[in-house]
Formats: structure tokens, sequence, C-alpha cells
């Protein structure tokens, strides 16, 4: 049978293809900032919030919408004050997050499957009202993207000159980082806490071989994300395989690929 | 008239630490001036105060007349060449991009740069004389052709004044001179420029006035009044030997044998 055939792959492939869209421009600014790790950290610091929010009996993508947003502007603060160093930050953040949200879902019976399911994604879990906040999130990172299309691109490249022409440059960042945490909540069903941080790394670093235009770039990351989450997806359904590694295997070998093609 | 930049005994600490301490500094209209300074004599933060981006614990400072932190869209009127180490050469964007951004400060929040923008960046582009180089990447330029763009970048703005941090470093001797008198031909159209070297020796030729800063200001005065071997080893601390040719001494050799002076001085 095809897979397309089943309400869950539709559900999985709509999803999957706006994650693999919002993650790989979004990732763009991750790369290009040298954020790679933030993005992971954010991703696992989610997941404390998701077993608050499971604790409380509340839909899970509240706790981690919470949490992840807390922890980029977390971050912000923690480096704008200059008292810790931002990957410092981040290793304390993320660790404590992720610990916490282990320990909460230990009390709650029957949620190891779950807890699983938050770090590697589960596809079977794409409910009907997920795909709704999907085209949420996706349409909210995208507005930001286009609406703050100058201002992203200036904080990414040149912050001190940023600051100098009057734009705010903590707030531009925790705008930058609140986009980064909006991804990670839209991936956390499909590929998990775990395997999104490879998203937002990947796909931008693949397409940064073959362009050197800010706006092609943002462009074609963001195909290949899409590309490479869909793909990934039909492969591991025939293969019968986890889809989030299949994906992310996928994309590294992409990577793969295009950095031997440069090469030559 | 009243001076484009007035500093009035200006204290500044970051962290704890004294970083200046009751400078005093006015800078004319249409006057070119260099800071020099070893490192750490807060020359950058010298710059950020003018920016209105460090707030002094004590004393005042006016750009253009106003508090620079209030200048609000008058910031615009302040062109910055900020240090090259803090870009990454490999970013994906083309020469022009880059001098389009000194727009951005005048455009204001969402707004996107339209056709009266793209040509002031062009003419900007021209007027630094690498008009040439306009779809390049801007990792492929020389140290030089960077920093020319960097000063297009600021000179898009339409400046007034106009600050610069280091621009030379990095740059080779022939380049900075060439850099220097490019900032001579900006300043007879009228633009007040400060800028921060460590370039001493060349910078004097080309400058209306030097200001020696030690965190506290050693002197200030035209260059060949005040480039005097007492004044240049109280600013570095150390002995230094200088060649006196022309009539500017010029740094050669710095010993780092310690030669303190007494802090009390």
């Amino acid at each position: 049978m095809s897979f397309w055939a089943y309400a869950f792959m539709q559900r999985a492939l709509i999803a999957g293809a706006l994650i693999g869209a919002t993650a790989g421009a979004v990732g763009v600014y991750v790369v290009l900032r040298g954020f790679s790790f933030i993005g992971a950290g954010i991703a696992h610091a989610a997941f404390g919030g998701v077993a608050i929010a499971v604790l409380l009996g509340m839909d899970p993508l509240w706790g981690a919408l919470l949490f992840s947003l807390l922890v980029a502007w977390g971050i912000v603060h923690a480096s704008r004050r200059g008292h810790i160093r931002e990957e410092v930050a981040i290793g304390i953040l993320f660790a404590s997050s992720m610990a916490l949200g282990v320990l909460l879902l230990g009390l709650v019976p029957g949620y190891q499957t779950d807890l699983f399911g938050y770090l590697f994604g589960n596809i079977l879990a794409v409910g009907p009202q997920d795909l709704v906040a999907s085209v949420a999130l996706t349409g909210i990172v995208f507005v930001g993207i286009a609406l703050f299309y100058k201002e992203f691109l200036l904080i990414t490249f040149d912050p001190g000159m940023a600051e100098a022409q009057g734009f705010p440059a903590g707030a531009l960042q925790g705008g930058l980082l609140s986009l980064v945490a909006l991804t990670v909540v839209l991936s956390l069903r499909v590929v998990g806490a775990v395997l999104v941080a490879a998203l937002l790394v990947v796909p931008a670093a693949t397409a940064y071989q073959f362009v050197r235009n800010f706006h092609r770039l943002l462009l074609l990351s963001a195909a290949l994300g899409v590309g490479e989450v869909v793909a990934g997806l039909i492969i591991s359904f025939y293969l019968d395989v986890p889809p989030g590694p299949t994906i992310v295997l996928l994309s590294a070998a992409l990577f793969g690929v295009a950095l031997a093609a440069r090469r030559r | 008239m009243s001076p484009v930049v007035e500093l009035s005994d200006v204290w500044v600490e970051l962290g704890g630490h004294p970083v200046l301490e009751g400078i005093s500094l006015a800078v004319d209209e249409g006057e070119f001036v260099s800071v020099v300074g070893p490192n750490g004599a807060g020359k950058t933060t010298l710059l950020r105060v003018i920016l209105g981006l460090v707030r002094p614990a004590r004393g005042d400072v006016r750009v253009f007349g106003t508090r620079p932190w209030e200048l609000g869209r008058g910031r615009a009127r302040i062109g910055y060449v900020p240090q090259a180490e803090g870009i990454d050469p490999d970013f994906p964007l083309r020469v022009i991009d880059v001098v389009l951004m000194g727009r951005y400060g005048s455009l204001g929040w969402i707004r996107r740069p339209g056709t009266a923008d793209r040509r002031a960046a062009r003419e900007a582009l021209e007027l630094v004389g690498i008009g040439d180089l306009a779809t390049r990447p801007i990792g492929e330029l020389s140290g030089g052709q960077r920093q020319r763009a960097f000063l297009a970048r600021a000179l898009a703005a339409e400046p007034r004044l106009l600050l610069l941090d280091e621009p030379t470093t990095g740059v080779d001797p022939a380049a900075s001179e060439s850099f220097y008198e490019l900032l001579r031909r900006i300043q007879e159209r009228g633009v007040t420029i400060v800028m921060v070297t460590h370039d001493i020796g060349v910078v004097s030729r080309y400058v209306d006035k030097v200001a020696c800063i030690n965190r506290r200001l050693v002197v200030h005065g035209r260059p060949e009044e005040v480039l005097t071997d007492e004044a240049l080893a109280e600013m570095y601390g150390c002995a230094a030997l200088f060649f006196h040719h022309g009539r500017v001494p010029h740094m050669v050799v710095r010993r780092h044998r310690t030669f303190r002076r007494g802090e009390g001085r």
C-alpha cells in the first residue's frame, strides 16, 4: 500500500514538510551566527517543560513552548550581563531542564514511552490538532523572518553595527533565539528534541556549500529541509525504521555529498 | 558654533574597573581627530560613549548638542566603522548588500531599503573607489578593500560625524596611507572624523589633532605639539624610542621592560 493511503502518514508528511522548511530557514541564522550548540541546548531544555505540562495534565506543547522561550531569553540575558559565557549558560540551563524533565516524568507511571517519543520523535503521535499547531508555528516563524528580515540579517552579520545604529541588540538576539525555540517546539512530535538540533544545522550547512547569497541561502536551506524530512519519512515508512534518525542520517549523507562535490 | 562632540569630565566604569577617568574633549565641526593610546586605554569605550552605547558614571557627553542616547533618529548622522575582527569574512553577502546596511538605521524598524537607499549605497561605494566590486562576495575582498567597503557602509548613511575604530588593522602600510588620504577627502566634504588608531607616526600626517589617552586624557592638540617623547612615554607607561623625522616623532621600538610611573601622578 502506498504511504499516502494512511492518514497518520499524511499528517506526518505535512507536519514534516513544515518542520523542514522552518528548521531549514532558521538554521541559516543558527549556522552563520555559530549558534549550533544553542539550538541543541534549547531543544533539550524544552524537555523540562514537556514534563511539567504532562504532570499538570496540559498539552505538552505549551510546556515545551514556555521552557524553550525562557531558556532562549535566559541565554541572551546571561551573555549580555557578561557574568557567564554563553555556552556555560546553555550547558547549565539545558542539562538541568532535562534532568528536571526526566525526574518529573519518572513520577508519572506509564510515561516512559512518551519520554522516548519526545526525545526522538514519534510519527504516530501527530494528531489533527498538532497539525493546526504546526501550521500556526510555521506561520509565526516565517512572518517573523519576513518582517524583521533586515534586522535579523544585521544582528547576525554585525551586532556591533546594529547597536551603533540604535537597534536593541539584545532584543534582536532574543527574537532570533525565539524563532529557534518555536522551531524546536514544532519539531518535538516528529523528529524529537535530540534530532531537531541536527535539522537546525545540517540543511543550512549543506546549502552553504553551494550558495553565497543570503537570500538564496534561506530559500535553498528551507527547500533542502523540506526535501530531507519528506524523503526521510517515506524511506522510513518503506524500510520500517524510525523516521527521526532516518531523516538526520539522510541529511548528514547529503551534506557529505555536498562537501565532496565542492572539494572537487 | 558648539562642538560636534563634547565630553566634559567623563568617567566610565565597566565591571567595576575604571576605563575612562575624567576625560574632557571637544571636537569641532569638520575636524579630523585621531585618538591614540595603548591597548586597554579605553579608546573603543570612548567611541561607544560618543555613540551613546555606554553611559558615563559621571560627567556629560554631547553629540550635535544632545546626549547621544537621546539622539533617536539623529543617530543616523553618526557613521561608525567598527573593528573588523568581529565580522565573519565568509558571510554570504555581496559588497553592495553590506554597504546597504548603513541605511538600516535611518530606515528604522521593518521598512526595507528602496531605490534611494540603493543609490546612496552605490554612491558611497564609488566615493571610496571600489564601485567596480559591488557584486563581489564580501569575503573575496582584500583587507584594504574590505575596510573601504565598511567605510562605504558608514558613509551610505550620509553622516555628519564619522567614527572609526582601528580601521587599518591588518591592512598593509601602502593601503593604510591611501585609506587616510581617502578620509581627508571625506573631511573636505565637511564631515567631522574621530578615528581610534595605534598608527601614531603615520596618522599624524593626516589629522588635525591627536588625543592621547590612557584612561585619562594625556594630551590633546595638534600632532607636532602633543606628540613629544614625554607625552608618549607617559601614555604608554614604558620606555619607548622615538625617531624624530620631520616634525613628528615616530615610534619604532617599544621595550617591554617594566618601567612603571607612580600611580599618583
